[in-house]
């Protein structure tokens, strides 16, 4: 991983978030966070625990609960020279806000010729098997990365979520930002210095030749997880990070495939028309020559995610899941399978 | 009803003479401008659809000559009449409407979208009570930047079916917005009457978020004028978000397209509208009971508008059609 500073510290990925929200409000007048329980609580998770305090209520607001309305009030602020960062305190909630991300933030620049500017973020969340069930689990970034005029990120450590939010801030577009929930209390190293890290810009996370996992978010570790299993097996797995679905990398992906010519990819959205299904169709479509076994797709299952936790930890990708797959796809299916 | 039919009894002193003609023939520029759209469609000579405003002209333009050419409006699929009130040239909307290049959005958003951020206009919006949450932004936006800017909502009754504009009705009473929402009642909601959908009070709705509200005879431009000034002047000063119920009618159907409609609405009734309630003979026949405009005067004004008329189609129809390239540009900023 490249790091622009040798002077890090290692902070949590809320305290990531807070930090670039709080340099960016310190640098840009024009940035006001608004959403739920944003200011004296700091979220449910306490991501933005202490901005009130610096920054005061008249830019950190808490709102009614009223996804549509202030989604909606976001857009009309950000179209006037303000940029704000929306607080949608679930990612389940981005269904609530829908025609104001979907209809309104994501065409607004193109349905008025490119006269007017939506430069928003949404800031959500995804990931199941927190038990909380079926309206507090979902992961929707395939939702939104189906739309022309939205931009959509999926930071992984503290390192990329407060670089790539910086950008989100500073992008003139409607940028939706999905962070893990299951990560808000992961350390890792943050440069003392400024960075940004731009969009579209895929990370490898583990090099490797046998096999490539692209994986996103939540799925990031499973992957790193199942490539240490996979050692085991003498198999080399490359892991690779998109951070934004959109733009895509597709460069990083498909050189990977190149070299190692077997994918599976791996994602918390459904299954069934997600993420994985577009990544896999770009490998299929660019790296079909180098292919030496079927593509395969890893996703959340098919289910509204359910409440016991028996139940619920059966409907998520696991390394387990991950390297049955990969032994397939590399001929080595063994009787270790079982124990691993 | 609060409606005060025979309100404003004020004196017109003679230099005011000036401001109701410009009025009157802003609303004669919509009149005619939905006109020709109406004769474009029927002449298969528009791609898609348009929702004509005729009928409702005076909400519009009294509203807006109370604004600033810096305040901003959002405006509805029936928006040509808020468009051209704010500041649009008669050319550029027909230029949009066909599809064109030198149209307001370079032919990309078209009737129900048309966006002229100089004139203050943040965009016709095609979803119903759509841009509400733009307007009630804007108006957070002119708080935060500490302008005294005013945003004006408009929209169709039919959009008091959607939950969103009471999402930010409840938030613009809760922060004093500058934000007028204003409500303009045709009594159709699309190809139903809108007593069959919509329960209550109209005007007990916002008044229960601590809204100040009025509501004004929708076809007489004056009385919309002298209510909308009052709005903005407080607006402007920082008291907060107001409504405002104008009573009004639309002289065609939901569409264009919308034009065997006496299944929801009898001929008759359309017929009292556009002979005992149209804004422009109301404010003309003030005037010249006033002796203060002659008939001549009204003669001349429809000469005048005739000929931006036909020189604003001549001029779109003679425009080039976006670029191909154009498909993919303004995607992202």
């Amino acid at each position: 991983m490249s790091m622009p500073s040798p002077d890090t510290r290692h902070i949590t990925f809320a305290q990531a978030i807070n930090e670039a929200l709080a340099e960016e409000m310190r640098r840009d007048p024009t940035i006001f966070i608004m959403g739920e329980d944003v200011a004296e609580a700091g979220t449910p998770f306490k991501v933005l625990a202490g901005l009130v305090d610096e920054f005061g209520t008249a830019r950190v607001i808490d709102t009614p609960i009223s996804e549509q309305g202030f989604c909606g009030i976001g857009v009309g602020a950000a179209m006037t020279g303000m940029r704000p960062v929306i607080d949608i305190m679930f990612g389940d909630f981005l269904t609530l806000a829908m025609d104001q991300i979907v209809n309104q933030a994501a065409k607004i620049h193109y349905m008025s010729g490119g006269k007017l500017k939506v430069p928003i973020v949404f800031r959500t969340n995804l990931g199941a098997t927190r038990r909380s069930a079926a309206q507090h689990s979902q992961s929707f970034q395939a939702w939104v990365s189906h739309i022309p005029g939205l931009k959509v990120v999926l930071p992984t450590t503290p390192y990329e979520a407060k670089g790539l939010l910086k950008s989100a801030i500073r992008d003139d577009n409607p940028v939706v930002f999905i962070e893990d929930k299951l990560s808000f209390q992961q350390k890792g190293p943050v440069p003392t210095a400024e960075y940004l890290i731009p969009f579209g810009q895929a990370e490898i996370k583990r090099s490797g030749n046998d096999i490539t996992l692209v994986a996103t978010s939540s799925m990031v570790d499973i992957a790193l997880q199942a490539a240490t299993l996979l050692e085991a097996d003498g198999l080399s797995a490359e892991v690779i990070d998109p951070r934004t679905t959109l733009p895509l990398d597709k460069e990083t992906i498909i050189n990977s495939v190149k070299k190692t010519s077997r994918a599976i990819v791996i994602d918390e959205g459904y299954e069934r028309y997600g993420i994985t299904a577009e990544i896999a169709s770009l490998i299929a479509d660019e790296a079909f020559y180098y292919l030496e076994a079927p593509v395969k797709r890893l996703g959340a299952m098919d289910v509204p995610v359910p409440f016991s936790p028996v139940l619920e930890d059966l409907t998520v990708p696991t390394p387990e899941k991950v390297i049955k797959i990969a032994r397939q796809l590399c001929g080595r299916i063994t009787t270790s399978l079982t124990g691993a | 009803m609060t409606q005060t039919v025979n309100q404003p009894a004020v004196t017109v002193p003679s230099n005011e003479l000036e401001k109701w003609m410009h009025m009157y023939q802003q609303m004669l520029i919509i009149r005619l401008f939905e006109e020709q759209v109406n004769e474009l469609y029927q002449t298969g000579q528009m791609p898609g659809l348009a929702h004509l405003y005729s009928g409702e002209e005076a909400v519009a333009v009294g509203m807006c000559e109370a604004l600033r050419h810096d305040d901003y409006i959002t405006s509805t699929h029936r928006g040509h009449g808020h468009c051209l009130a704010k500041g649009a040239k008669v050319d550029r909307m027909f230029a949009e409407l066909l599809g064109k290049a030198a149209g307001y959005c370079r032919g990309k958003g078209g009737s129900m979208h048309i966006a002229d951020p100089v004139s203050g206009n943040l965009g016709a919006n095609a979803i119903v009570g759509g841009s509400a949450g733009i307007a009630t932004g804007a108006g957070l936006s002119a708080q935060q930047r500490h302008t005294d800017q005013v945003a004006v909502c408009f929209f169709g009754e039919g959009a008091l079916g959607q939950g969103v504009i009471y999402e930010v009705m409840n938030m613009a009473s809760l922060w004093k917005l500058p934000v007028i929402y204003v409500c303009e009642n045709n009594l159709y909601s699309e190809y139903t009457g809108y007593k069959e959908v919509t329960a209550g009070s109209i005007v007990d709705r916002p008044k229960a978020f601590g809204i100040h509200t009025e509501e004004v005879d929708g076809q007489d431009v004056r009385q919309v004028h002298e209510t909308a000034l009052h709005l903005v002047e407080q607006a402007r000063r920082h008291q907060g978000p107001a409504f405002l119920l104008c009573n009004t009618y639309r002289y065609y159907g939901h569409h264009v397209g919308d034009i065997n409609r006496s299944y929801y609405r009898p001929k008759e009734e359309e017929q009292y509208w556009r002979d005992e309630r149209d804004p422009l003979k109301i404010l003309s026949q003030w005037l010249i009971g006033q002796k203060m405009a002659e008939p001549l005067m009204f003669e001349q004004i429809q000469q005048e508008v005739n000929q931006i008329v036909e020189h604003g189609v001549r001029f779109a129809q003679n425009a080039p059609y976006p670029d191909p390239s154009e498909v993919s540009r303004h995607v992202y900023a």
